[in-house]
C-alpha cells in the first residue's frame, strides 16, 4: 500500500511539473500582454514534432536543447505577424485568434506527420529503471522532473536578476509605467512571448519522449495549465508553480482512492480555491481581476 | 413613425418572412430542412452568449457547458421520465439554465480575461462529467435511445418526428418564443442598466446600479437561454454526446457572434447561419476543414472584428 502511495505521488509530481511547465508559460503571456495563449498546446505539439525530426541528425540531446528554440521563432514570428496587431484591445480578440491558431497548428501537424502517434527515441541510458523496488521511476522520468526543475529555477533568476527580467516583472505590474521609462514594450513583449513558447516547445520534446507523439497531445494537457494559474493565483508565477504540482500530486493521490475521479479532482480543488480565497493561493488583490 | 423606426420594422418583418418561408427557399441553394433546424438552434446558442458578451460586455468562453448540461437533461428526461417534447425541453432549461445561474454567483467578481478563463474551466467540469458518467450518460459514444415526441393537443396531433417540415416550425415557434423574451428584457430598464454596465462599469456603480448582481442576472438569463437552445439541438439530433459541453464549441458560439456583429441583435443568428453552412460545406469537401475554420477566425479576428452587420452600421451601439 505504501509504495503504491508513493508510486502514485511521484507520479502525480512528474505530471505536476508538466502541468506548471505548460502553465508558467501560459501566466508569463498573459501577465505581460493579457493575451491567453489557447495555441499553446498547439506549440506543445510543434515543440515535440520537431524533435521527432531533428533526433535522427542530432540526437535526443541535441534536439532537447534546438527544438525549443526553433519553437520559440516560430511563436515571436506567429506574435510579430499576428497577436501584436491585438494588444491593447479587448482580451477577447486575442483569444479568438489563438483558439483559430490552435486548430490550424492541430490539422497542420496532422497533414504533416499523420494521425497516429510517433515516438521520439530517447537515449537509452535514461530509460532503465533505476531500482528494481521501486520500477516506476525510470531515468527517464528523473531527468524530466530535473529538467523541469532546473529550467524554472533558471527562469526565476532571469526575472529576479537580470535586467529583461526585472522589466518583466515591472511591466507585469505597470506596462504604462515601464513605456514611459523609455523600455521598448514591444521587444520587451516579443521577449516574453519566445520564452513562454520556449517553454512550451521544452514540455513538448520532453513529453513526446515519455509518451509519444499525437496531433492532439496539447488538447489534454491546456485545461490543467489553465487550473493550476487559477489555483495559484493570476499574475503570480510561483503560485503558479504551486498550483501546477498540487493539482499533480492531487491528481496522483486521487488515483490511489478512486482512479475515475483523478482528472475531477483538479476542478474541485479549482472550486474550493474560488470559494475560500477567490484571487486564488498566491494571487494579490486587484491582479487582472 | 419616423423613417428609422419604418426602416426597423420593414428589416424585421424581412427577417421573420425569410425565416418563416426557408423550408421553400432553403432547396434552391442547396440547403435542406434538417439544416435550416439546426442553423435556428445554433443561432438561438449565438444570440444568447451575444445577450451576456454583446450587452453586458462580460466574456464567457464556457457556455456549451449550460448548452450540453441542457441537451443531456432533455434527453434523459425523454429516455427515462415522461415522454414529452414539452416536459424536456422544460426540464432541460431548467437544469442547464439553474446550474449555470449557481456558478454564475461564484465567478461573478471576476472580470475580463480571468471571468473568461474561469468559466472555460469551469465548463470543462461538465464535459468531463459527461465523457466518464458511462452509466448515465453513455461516454464518448454519447446519449442515444430517445427521440422528440409528437405533440399532443388532445384533439389532434403534431408529428414532430418524421416530418421535417412541422419540425422546422416547431423550431421557430421556440426561436420566437426565446428571442422575443431577449428582444423585451433588453428593451427593458434592466436591459439598458446591461449596457450601461458594458459602457462604463464605474460610472454605472457610481449611478448606484448594483454591478454585480446585474451581471449575474444577466449571466444566468444568458445560461437559461443557452440551455433552453440545448434541449432543443437534443431534439434536432435525437442525440447529444460530449462534445456540445466542449470548450471548443464554446469558441464557435462566440465566434458566430463576433462574426456576425456583437454589438447587435441579429448578428449573431447571421454568423450562425455563415459559420454552419460553411462548416457544413467545407466538412463535405475537404479533411482539412479544421484549418479552414481557424483560418476564417484569424482573418474575422484581424479584419473584421465588428462583424458583418457591425461593419454596416459604424459608429451606432444597439
Amino acid at each position: 500500500m505504501l509504495e503504491l502511495i508513493f508510486f502514485n505521488i511521484t507520479n502525480g509530481l512528474i505530471v505536476g511539473a508538466f502541468y506548471a511547465l505548460m502553465a508558467i508559460g501560459l501566466s508569463l503571456i498573459l501577465n505581460l500582454s493579457g493575451v491567453i495563449n489557447f495555441a499553446h498546446g498547439g506549440f506543445l505539439v510543434i515543440g515535440g514534432y520537431l524533435a521527432y525530426v531533428l533526433t535522427p541528425y542530432i540526437g535526443f540531446w541535441g534536439a532537447l536543447i534546438v527544438s525549443p528554440f526553433l519553437t520559440a521563432i516560430i511563436g515571436v514570428a506567429v506574435e510579430w505577424l499576428l497577436i501584436r496587431r491585438l494588444y491593447g484591445r479587448d482580451p477577447l480578440y486575442s483569444l479568438l485568434l489563438t483558439f483559430g491558431l490552435a486548430f490550424i497548428i492541430e490539422d497542420g501537424t496532422r497533414q504533416i506527420w499523420g494521425a497516429n502517434g510517433l515516438p521520439v527515441s530517447v537515449p537509452p541510458a535514461l530509460m532503465s529503471a533505476l531500482s528494481s523496488r521501486f520500477f516506476f521511476i525510470t531515468g527517464y522520468r528523473m531527468f524530466m522532473v530535473a529538467t523541469v526543475a532546473i529550467v524554472v529555477v533558471l527562469l526565476f533568476v532571469l526575472l529576479r536578476h537580470t535586467r529583461v527580467g526585472v522589466r518583466i516583472r515591472a511591466g507585469t505590474l505597470d506596462l504604462e509605467t515601464v513605456a514611459a521609462l523609455g523600455i521598448n514594450v514591444r521587444a520587451l513583449r516579443s521577449f516574453n512571448f519566445a520564452v513562454g513558447i520556449f517553454l512550451a516547445g521544452l514540455a513538448g520534446v520532453l513529453a513526446g519522449g515519455q509518451l509519444g507523439l499525437e496531433p492532439t497531445m496539447g488538447d489534454g494537457l491546456l485545461m490543467p495549465s489553465f487550473i493550476a494559474i487559477i489555483v495559484g493565483g493570476v499574475g503570480s508565477l510561483t503560485g503558479t508553480l504551486v498550483g501546477g504540482l498540487l493539482i499533480g500530486v492531487a491528481a496522483g493521490l486521487t488515483a490511489v482512492v478512486f482512479p475515475s475521479a483523478s482528472d475531477a479532482v483538479m476542478y474541485v480543488i479549482m472550486a474550493i480555491v474560488l470559494l475560500v480565497r477567490p484571487r486564488g493561493l498566491f494571487g494579490e488583490e486587484g491582479m487582472l481581476t | 413613425m419616423t423613417a428609422d423606426q419604418r426602416k426597423h420594422l420593414a428589416v424585421l418583418a424581412a427577417i421573420w418572412a425569410a425565416l418563416l418561408f426557408a423550408p421553400y427557399w432553403m432547396p434552391f441553394f442547396g440547403g435542406y430542412t434538417a439544416l435550416g433546424s439546426r442553423v435556428l438552434v445554433l443561432g438561438l446558442g449565438a444570440m444568447s452568449v451575444n445577450f451576456l458578451l454583446g450587452f453586458t460586455g462580460v466574456l464567457s468562453f464556457g457556455h456549451a457547458a449550460w448548452f450540453g448540461l441542457g441537451a443531456y437533461a432533455c434527453g434523459l428526461t425523454l429516455k427515462h421520465i415522461a415522454l414529452s417534447t414539452p416536459l424536456g425541453l422544460l426540464a432541460g432549461t431548467l437544469v442547464g439554465g439553474v446550474a449555470g445561474a449557481l456558478l454564475g454567483a461564484l465567478l461573478v467578481r471576476r472580470r475580463g480575461i480571468y471571468f473568461a478563463m474561469v468559466t472555460i474551466a469551469f465548463g470543462q467540469v461538465f464535459y468531463y462529467i459527461a465523457f466518464q458518467w458511462l452509466s448515465l450518460t453513455g461516454g464518448d459514444d454519447g446519449l442515444r435511445g430517445f427521440a422528440r415526441q409528437p405533440l399532443d393537443f388532445g384533439l389532434f396531433q403534431i408529428d414532430l418526428l418524421h416530418n421535417d417540415i412541422y419540425f422546422y416550425y416547431f423550431v421557430l415557434f421556440c426561436f420566437a418564443v426565446a428571442v422575443g423574451l431577449m428582444a423585451f428584457i433588453l428593451g427593458s430598464p434592466f436591459g439598458r442598466t446591461m449596457i450601461a454596465i458594458r459602457e462604463n462599469e464605474r460610472r454605472a456603480r457610481f449611478l448606484g446600479i448594483p454591478v454585480e448582481l446585474h451581471i449575474w442576472i444577466a449571466f444566468a438569463l444568458s445560461c437559461f437561454f443557452m440551455a433552453f437552445a440545448g434541449s432543443l439541438y437534443a431534439l434536432v439530433n435525437n442525440f447529444a454526446d460530449p462534445r456540445m459541453l466542449h470548450y471548443s464549441l464554446s469558441g464557435d458560439f462566440v465566434i458566430m457572434a463576433v462574426m456576425g456583429g456583437m454589438r447587435t441583435f441579429w448578428g449573431p443568428l447571421l454568423g450562425a447561419i455563415v459559420f454552419v453552412v460553411l462548416q457544413d460545406y467545407i466538412s463535405s469537401v475537404t479533411v482539412n476543414w479544421m484549418s479552414f475554420i481557424g483560418l476564417l477566425i484569424v482573418l474575422i479576428v484581424l479584419f473584421f472584428p465588428r462583424g458583418f452587420l457591425g461593419m454596416l452600421r459604424p459608429r451606432r451601439t444597439a
